[in-house]
């Protein structure tokens, strides 16, 4: 267990860091200002999500230990119970890796084997760091922490240089559209902190990552034991003149993408508390929407205009991405959970044969023609895996052939759902890019889908406006009280959606969501 | 636009995870603790079905030794917002004598939480329970779930959880099996009274410092509200200027010495504060990795 007995430092005080003053970008204090301007600079900080990725070797939990300390995100009482744990490896110090390994199984192995979120703040920003195993099994983890994250750091050993594992976590970085990447070169204190060894392993790695054009690398040399260029510039590296790790954490611009992105609003609830108000409740994914925007409905195709943004503190002129609001609609238009509400110069797609990377995350592997329950966005499908065209071998990045796809395993496949579904490439937008693949039986979460596109060569290809058998089905389905009728209706005849479309709007005006709360169903 | 403050952020992703379960979920149930963090959660939950009710009652389960400024507050409050509220106490296990003294704490805590816990959700046939625990309040915390997997015994594998990706949660569940749902899983200790101050969220008194009597026992300060409580010879209660870190159980809730008699000198005595949270809490420091075991056997 070198991991453990390697990352072991001795006790001292983090530095210390006065809560009234914020640093400028030179790390010098500013001047202290009342409790309530401390506040209020506390409230409007930015959100950064990184995961971090790398082998049990590579010093990742002393880096994340590190962060934690120096940012004074760690108790006494919290450092009391590692110190206390780590008696019988390293008596008397701190083992930083203790602070993030949790559960007390991988204590006793000394190894991390999920994923685990860690918190820490400094006065110019907010973190959550997933932090994931590097493991080569656990593909997975990574893939799981990289899916929530804007940003991965990757550990490299200086001694080691670029393994092949390194290359995998660049790799899944960047299928998981993560923009920023930092390549932390660490133990730099056991190779001299020498300048040659860095800028080969930078020359390595940049010619390993001109593949993917979307990656935005920084190279930083490191020594998370002795604290090098990790929340302050190192005196031992003076040929390194870039910021340190934590300032460059600091100062990335984030969030840019989904507020440019299309206006996209999958809708999570009907709000209907009287006759009076139809609401629909949701998160804006990506861009923004104001009162009396244009807005098209996916699938049914219908276009219409946003009426108002409610929220419980008042109604809002405009939404931006990230905001949980409920929109109201101009018009009896039909919507439902599942739906997504977009802006009509840049709709999402419609379809249900879909192209997607699939990432397997199940001991169970993937069947052909077996049946999956997909959720996608706010909705639930039916999904049927048509074919694998190919899997990924993520040491070589060459496609292989396969017949299915094993746990930690990522290919290419050809998915139908049942009904159609809008959707955006993953490239594209990640909230409705993405997916995960359910087992029928275990309900276990077998696979993490990124979509490509539509399917070529699909039975059904691209969808129009949702069709009137589909209208009638929704009808049937959705009828309250369960009792279903079979309609006989005249073939495609716009009359005839529009009556439907006002049927389905008054029936459910009429009969209001049950709430079982009132009717004592407890 | 720029992008929203973590807070702002942090609100709308727990408004969305409330949202998920109101639309999967088929029988939720919010487990109410009273505390700081259940404030919070009735604010975001009230805030994600406005303009409608919340769609689904309040279970606390009540020991019997909370302190009872935590029950009239309880009472109030609940009945102030309009929502159904659903007590349920192990009776017997207190007919039977379950004090932390007379049965250990483990003990008292199995029976008084753990156990009235599963038979308060199995009695109301609820599938989903949520609640507000925090990544960062213990370790064992930190690996938890959004959506975290009971099995029909109410049990957690901590081997064998769902991957949990982007913000699409799996809900599914068979029956008789259900899920932990925590609303506030990403948000710090921080976070939680810093919203406390931007919203202006009632809190129970028991947080506030004032002259309180307590039992000065070296660093720690014991509540008299319990008869039973065991007193030293000669023990006296002196009056303290102090209050409460977390809340729990009164016997088992150790109180803090303190002068913040507001949310901001709260704010400010957080951050200069070095002690964690939970560590006025007897229950977690029974053995190494305690919580864990607890977690497993079905507490939440």
């Amino acid at each position: 267990m070198s991991a453990a007995t390697a990352s072991a430092v001795p006790v001292h005080s983090p530095p210390s860091r006065d809560p009234l003053s914020s640093r400028d970008s030179e790390g010098t204090a500013l001047t202290p200002g009342t409790f309530e301007e401390f506040l209020d600079r506390e409230q409007s900080k930015d959100l950064l999500r990184f995961t971090t990725a790398g082998s049990v070797d590579d010093g990742k939990s002393t880096l994340i230990g590190r962060l934690l300390y120096d940012s004074r995100s760690i108790y006494d009482d919290q450092l009391e119970s590692v110190t206390k744990a780590s008696v019988g490896r390293n008596p008397g110090t701190i083992d930083f890796s203790l602070l993030t390994d949790g559960l007390r199984a991988e204590r006793e192995q000394g190894i991390t084997i999920d994923v685990a979120y860690r918190y820490f703040a400094t006065p110019r920003r907010k973190f959550i760091i997933a932090d994931t195993p590097g493991h080569e099994q656990y593909t997975r983890n990574m893939v799981t922490g990289a899916s929530t994250a804007e940003l991965a750091i990757v550990l490299v050993d200086a001694r080691k240089g670029l393994l092949p594992q390194s290359r995998r976590h660049a790799y899944i970085a960047s299928l998981l559209g993560l923009p920023h990447v930092i390549i932390a070169v660490n133990k730099m204190d056991l190779v001299g902190y020498d300048r040659g060894t860095f800028a080969s392993i930078e020359a390595d790695f940049r010619q390993f990552l001109a593949r993917f054009q979307s990656l935005e690398p920084f190279f930083v040399p490191i020594s998370a034991l002795a604290g090098d260029n990790v929340v302050t510039r190192s005196s031992q590296m003076p040929w390194f003149h870039g910021p340190s790790l934590l300032e460059y954490l600091e100062r990335v611009p984030i969030g840019k993408r989904i507020q440019n992105s299309a206006f996209r609003f999958p809708v999570q609830r009907v709000v209907r508390p009287n006759p009076e108000f139809r609401g629909y409740a949701g998160t804006v994914v990506s861009g923004y929407v104001s009162v009396g925007d244009p807005v098209v409905i996916s699938p049914s195709g219908r276009q219409t205009s946003i009426a108002s943004i409610t929220t419980f503190d008042g109604d809002l002129p405009r939404a931006q991405a990230g905001q949980a609001v409920t929109l109201t609609l101009t018009g009896e238009i039909d919507v439902v959970r599942g739906d997504t509400i977009s802006i009509p110069d840049d709709p999402p797609l419609s379809g249900s044969a879909l192209d997607a990377t699939l990432v397997w995350l199940n001991g169970a592997p993937a069947q052909l023609h077996k049946r999956y329950r997909l959720k996608h966005a706010t909705r639930q499908e039916w999904a049927e895996l048509k074919c694998i065209r190919h899997r990924l071998n993520i040491n070589s990045l060459e496609h292989e052939h396969a017949t299915t796809l094993e746990m930690n395993e990522i290919g290419s496949v050809h998915l139908e759902t049942a009904r159609p579904l809008a959707f955006d490439s993953y490239a594209k937008n990640r909230d409705t890019g993405s997916f995960i693949l359910m087992d029928e039986v275990t309900n276990a979460t077998v696979a993490a889908g990124l979509i490509i596109g539509a399917a070529q060569d699909g039975r059904k290809t691209l969808f129009g406006p949702i069709t009137l058998s589909d209208r009638i089905t929704r009808v049937s389905i959705e009828t309250v009280n369960g009792r279903s009728q079979t309609f006989a209706l005249p073939a495609d005849d716009t009359e005839v959606q529009n009556a439907i479309e006002e049927l389905l709007y008054r029936i459910r005006t009429r009969f209001p969501e049950p709430d079982w709360t009132e009717s004592g169903g407890i | 636009m720029s992008p929203l403050s973590h807070l702002r952020q942090l609100e709308a992703e727990s408004i969305h995870i409330l949202r998920e379960v109101a639309a999967e979920c088929q029988r939720p149930v919010l487990l109410y603790s009273i505390g700081k963090d259940s404030s919070v959660l009735l604010r975001l939950a009230q805030k994600a079905f406005y303009p409608g009710p919340v769609p689904f009652p309040l279970l606390h389960i009540d020991t019997g030794y909370k302190f009872r400024e935590m029950i009239d507050f309880r009472d109030r409050y609940t009945a102030q917002l309009g929502l159904k509220l659903i007590v349920h106490t192990n009776q017997a296990a207190l007919d039977s004598g379950a004090t932390p003294f007379a049965w250990g704490t483990q003990r008292c805590c199995g029976a008084l939480k753990t156990t009235a816990l599963l038979d308060g959700l199995r009695n109301g046939g609820f599938d989903a329970a949520i609640g507000g625990a925090r990544r960062d309040e213990e370790r064992s915390r930190a690996k938890e779930r959004v959506f975290s997997f009971r099995d029909a015994r109410g049990q957690w594998d901590p081997r064998n959880q769902r991957p949990e990706l982007w913000n699409v949660f799996n809900t599914r569940v068979q029956p008789g099996e259900s899920s932990r749902v925590f609303p506030l899983s990403n948000w710090t200790e921080l976070d939680v009274w810093q919203y406390i101050h931007a919203e202006s969220i009632p809190i129970v008194p028991l947080y506030f410092a004032k002259l309180r009597p307590m039992l000065v026992r070296g660093d720690s300060l014991l509540s008299v509200e319990q008869s039973f409580v065991p007193r030293l010879p000669g023990e006296q209660p002196q009056l303290v200027m102090c209050r409460m870190r977390s809340l729990g159980c009164s016997p088992c809730t150790g109180a803090i010495h303190s002068e913040a008699d507001s949310v901001p000198r709260i704010i400010e005595e957080l951050i200069t504060m070095r002690r964690s949270e939970r560590q006025n809490r007897v229950i977690d420091h029974d053995q190494d990795g305690s919580m864990e075991i607890k977690k497993q056997e079905g507490y939440f």
